[in-house]
């Protein structure tokens, strides 16, 4: 299971191998602690997320209505997290002051969606579900907070020709992150 | 006299949005983890391309036509239920007619939903517009996309499969680059892309 878990960060890095949650990735890393911010967001929600809709597909399963299961996911998606930020913003303010803003903009970041359809493809148990939606929401925080401290040395240090300045060289230093990560395919344990 | 004055129609001003201005890849950045995931093939990016200008349309036209009734807090909420029926509708299609391609797309046709293109278009235009402006706005902002995609894939296909829809085109002794096809490689076309755009539209955004 350890195995898996690390595989799912490093040699499977849902960011850098599979390209999900591009949107925010690329808007949110201008500095690092945003990126933190909206990575801590992002694990919290994927793993809350796929442990609720874990139990919800099966009961599509047994009513044979799984032709719904996309309908559903993103129902439980958006309630969650609007739970989450109302919970959040009446019991722990300063924890909703630090992470409020980035709560709306999960519902549209496609790791979420993504895990939740990844266990039906891959057809994963309960365990496994938990774990791999930890280990990738980790790996996508991961990469956030490297792209944005890339990003930050590059807006003091950097002297980049006028075009690639913003969105662009975000673009390559991900296909530079993405060709190092796939150095951690050889791993094994 | 006809051809001069449409540039002045509302028309002709939704149309040069979706497909120049405010290109959804390129100028705006959204719909980016799809449009790198799926553009390794043609017949990808194009099934995914039609995909996403199909439910751009009707989940457009749709939430126009209800725009009066959708209460302000919920619209997110609306839109979503809105998008993803059309979604459901597309994986569907895919499923029965075309097999091999559902299969190659995987979950990402699903990812539909959370594109921010259908979601954007929604938010930014149909909810204030008349249906038939909004289907026409969310059909060119789809074009624009698949136009994109389109293009991506006619860079990376034959680089790293040597193939362009299956046909070989490359000389036999051409050395494929695996790396090309997966993700690293869609990142740098994309990355190159948007500098020769920026160069050539003289636009440049500041850090």
């Amino acid at each position: 299971m350890l195995d898996f878990f690390i595989s799912t960060i490093l040699s499977n890095n849902i960011a850098l191998t599979l390209i999900l949650g591009m949107c925010p990735l690329i808007a949110i890393s201008t500095n690092v602690k945003n990126a933190r911010g909206m990575g801590i967001a992002v694990v919290i929600v994927v793993t809350l997320t796929a442990v609720i809709n874990y139990p919800i597909y099966q009961l599509l399963v047994l009513t044979g209505t799984t032709d719904l299961s996309l309908l559903t996911f993103i129902i439980t998606i958006a309630a969650v997290v609007q739970v989450l930020e109302i919970l959040l913003e009446k019991y722990i303010p300063s924890l909703y002051s630090a992470f409020g803003v980035y709560l709306p903009l999960i519902t549209v970041n496609c790791v979420v969606l993504a895990v939740s359809q990844f266990f039906v493809t891959r057809d994963y148990n309960f365990t496994e579900t938990t774990v791999f939606a930890f280990g990738s929401s980790v790996g996508w925080l991961l990469a956030i907070v490297l792209v944005a401290a890339i990003r930050e040395k590059l807006t003091v240090y950097g002297d980049l020709p006028k075009g690639l300045r913003g969105r662009a060289i975000v673009f390559i230093i991900l296909g530079i992150l993405a060709l190092a990560f796939s150095g951690f395919a050889g791993l094994s344990f | 006299m006809k051809l001069i004055r449409i540039r002045y129609t509302k028309w002709y001003n939704i149309l040069k949005n979706g497909m120049k201005t405010n290109n959804p890849v390129f100028v705006a950045v959204l719909g980016i983890c799809s449009s790198l995931a799926i553009s390794n093939t043609l017949p990808n990016a194009i099934a995914m391309g039609f995909g996403v200008t199909f439910v751009t349309m009707f989940s457009s036209m749709f939430v126009s036509m209800f725009r009066n009734f959708i209460p302000a807090k919920l619209r997110i909420v609306t839109y979503m239920i809105i998008i993803s029926t059309f979604t459901i509708f597309v994986q569907k299609f895919l499923q029965a007619y075309f097999p091999d391609i559902y299969a190659s797309l995987g979950a990402y046709v699903g990812l539909i939903i959370t594109n921010c293109i259908v979601m954007g278009r929604a938010e930014a235009f149909a909810i204030k517009n008349p249906w038939k402006y909004s289907i026409i706005d969310g059909f060119f902002s789809g074009m624009g996309y698949t136009f994109v995609l389109v293009l991506i894939s006619i860079i990376r296909e034959p680089l790293a499969f040597g193939t362009i829809f299956g046909y070989r085109i490359m000389p036999e002794n051409f050395t494929v680059w695996a790396s090309m096809g997966t993700a690293s490689g869609a990142f740098f076309i994309v990355g190159l892309m948007i500098w020769l755009l920026r160069n050539w539209a003289k636009s440049y955004e500041e850090a």
